[in-house]
């Protein structure tokens, strides 16, 4: 893999995170390549936010390196940190609009930041990638405060999507949607990764977006990755807490797919 | 010229042209694209775009390929796009169903309407202020009436905690600033006393303004910028996370539990800190009448002793609690009209700190003419 370094989009190696005297993130190693839709399930409160943040240089760390588009953060100067940001996008847990704007100029605030071009261009754009989550262009003209938990995800996709970035991280985006609404979500992603070649690193508790969009899922518990594989090597795994959560009561929804019954 | 960049060639034959596309059209180019979008496309009986030799195509291009094909459409010229890659089609077909017209804003109405509107409004507002300041006036009282038959469901806690925050930790701030105005009210005073030899009436005149004006007056100003906006602050943040939402539906009143104790503590506090303002500020005078006036220590009290008077002291004490009802009621009502975003947050802080000041001063005027016809 060191032969092709475009190849791998984030490389963790060795990382430790500590809260206070905690240690969150022990050890932890993975490497995240071009084009994959990458799914990290754990325990609530395993630390899969920590690890989150700690990518996107919120939370500093302890030890380790992490490098997101060949670079790490930690030694990027602020043009290059700049670069970076206008290449990932993060949608977090609870949407973080900016609450004084409403939803369009959300989604117009990271183009006017980095992109050169005309008022009509980005509210044309704005709209468009709106109706392709399913909101209206009445709802671009609300507040934040006046939306619903699944329209602030939605347009947090979008904002997270305003630059077309390479790598988006997404933190549990279908965690407040109904069924339907998720699976419209799980889609768009689909969509946008086809066409966009896109990176998605995705925290996620929806076993059926782990089967349907994820190309591989990866299992955090105790600090460390446990389990890295598709979702037929997580179904067929024999680790007891890996077992637990894809094949428990409430895994036994997803069958298994074709080939490994 | 790179290779990257955004092309467009454009061939015309028999009024039907050829657009080829090549290049990368995604965000970086976006201001390239855009102008390569604007093309005049009159005069053509066909239109044909062949995006097959785009590299790499993000929703900013498929959103140029559009604008074309849309603009050429409502020209009456029909548009036909070629040479789409399996991985281009998802993104050009969600891009089509996105209507690119956007609706027409609002006109804008005439300027002087708007502002009879707005003044309208403004009025009507003061009067809304009012009624709410009154209604929550009124569950304050009956929070308190049913606190008062139960004491066990008063929570003396929270206003132990709020007498600690807004009066204890204010005594060296409230102290100091009484000082300095005391001093400087002395100053002043010796300094135009002297040309006409009234220098005996300085401790006069000094005692009574602070007794019955200055001492209250800066102290509930301070309390308005110091405890009021923090109240404000914190029940709005309460109110924004929902909180206030949460003890409703746990069946507890909202006022019983935030705003009573907090309104509570600045009743008690407010003349404590008074009675600690007015002391200060005399010390303050007396200091620069024996440094700056020539006036010793023994004389200062002596006749601090014979300006001093009950009713003078009382005039400023009475005033206090009332103004930290004030206080603390224009606060919370504040607080819980905070909606949901930051900007509303520090609207309603300075609106509320803004109000308290004003409605402790016209409350002193107020007080001023009570005096008067009682003879205080």
């Amino acid at each position: 893999m060191d032969s092709a370094p475009e190849q791998s989009i984030i490389r963790i190696s060795d990382l430790d995170v500590a809260l206070g005297s905690r240690l969150v993130i022990d050890g932890l190693s993975l490497v995240v390549n071009r084009g994959e839709i990458i799914g990290l399930v754990g325990a609530s409160g395993s630390g899969k936010t920590v690890l989150l943040r700690t990518m996107l240089g919120l939370i500093p760390k302890r030890a380790g390196t992490v490098e997101i588009l060949g670079q790490s953060l930690a030694k990027a100067t602020r043009a290059e940190a700049r670069a970076i940001g206008a290449r990932c996008g993060t949608l977090f847990q609870q949407g973080a609009l900016f609450s004084s704007l409403t939803v369009r100029e959300n989604v117009e605030f990271p183009m006017r930041e980095y992109l050169d071009g005309s008022d009509r261009m980005f509210r044309e754009i704005a709209l468009a990638k709106l109706r392709m989550v399913g909101l209206t262009a009445a709802d671009a003209e609300k507040l934040p405060s006046e939306l619903s938990g699944g329209m602030t995800k939605r347009v947090a996709l979008v904002r997270a999507l305003a630059l077309d970035p390479e790598l988006i991280f997404l933190d549990e985006p279908t965690s407040s949607l109904d069924p339907i609404a998720a699976g419209e979500f799980d889609a768009l992603i689909q969509v946008l990764h086809r066409t966009l070649n896109l990176t998605v690193f995705m925290i996620t508790h929806d076993i059926n977006a782990l089967n349907s969009v994820c190309s591989r899922v990866a299992v955090l518990l105790d600090g460390k990755i446990i389990a890295d594989g598709s979702m037929s090597m997580m179904l067929a795994s024999d680790h007891p807490w890996v077992r637990a959560y894809f094949r428990g009561e409430h895994g036994r929804l997803v069958q298994p797919p074709e080939e490994d019954r | 010229m790179l290779d990257s960049e955004p092309h467009l060639e454009q061939s015309v034959s028999d009024r039907a042209a050829t657009l080829v596309l090549s290049g990368e059209w995604v965000a970086s180019y976006c201001k390239e694209i855009e102008s390569l979008a604007q093309l005049a496309t009159t005069d053509l009986s066909q239109l044909t775009i062949d995006i097959g030799g785009v590299k790499r195509l993000d929703t900013f291009g498929a959103w140029s390929i559009e604008t074309i094909c849309q603009s050429a459409t409502a020209a009456g010229v029909p548009a036909q796009l070629v040479g789409i890659s399996d991985q281009n089609a998802g993104l050009l077909a969600e891009m089509s169903k996105a209507t690119l017209a956007v609706p027409v804003a609002k006109k804008p109405r005439a300027s002087v309407l708007e502002s009879i509107e707005a003044l309208g409004r403004g009025v009507a507002a003061v009067g809304e202020d009012l009624l709410s300041l009154l209604a929550m006036l009124g569950s304050l009282l009956l929070s308190l009436f049913a606190g008062l038959k139960d004491p066990k469901t008063l929570k003396w806690k929270s206003v132990i905690y709020y007498v600690d925050q807004a009066g204890v930790r204010a005594v060296p701030i409230v102290g100091l600033m009484t000082f300095l105005i005391g001093c400087i009210i002395a100053q002043q005073s010796f300094f135009y006393f002297r040309k006409f030899g009234a220098t005996d009436y300085v401790v006069n005149l000094i005692t009574i303004l602070v007794l019955r004006e200055l001492g209250v007056l800066l102290v509930t100003i301070m309390v308005a910028g110091r405890s009021g906006s923090s109240f404000t602050a914190e029940i709005g943040s309460m109110k924004m996370r929902e909180e206030v939402d949460a003890l409703r539906t746990m069946g507890i009143d909202p006022i019983e539990v935030l705003i009573l104790p907090r309104v509570l503590a600045l009743v008690i506090t407010v003349p404590m800190l008074t009675f600690v303002g007015i002391v200060a500020a005399l010390f303050g005078a007396g200091i620069v009448a024996w440094t700056y006036g020539g006036m010793s220590p023994a004389i200062y009290l002596t006749r601090l002793q014979d300006a001093f008077s009950h009713t003078d002291f009382n005039v400023g004490m009475i005033k206090a609690p009332v103004m930290a009802l004030v206080i603390g009621t224009v606060a919370s009502v504040e607080g819980l009209r905070v909606e949901g975003s930051a900007a509303s947050l520090g609207l309603r802080t300075t609106a509320s700190v803004v109000k308290t000041i004003f409605l402790v001063i016209v409350l002193d005027g107020a007080f001023a003419v009570l005096y008067a016809t009682v003879g205080m």
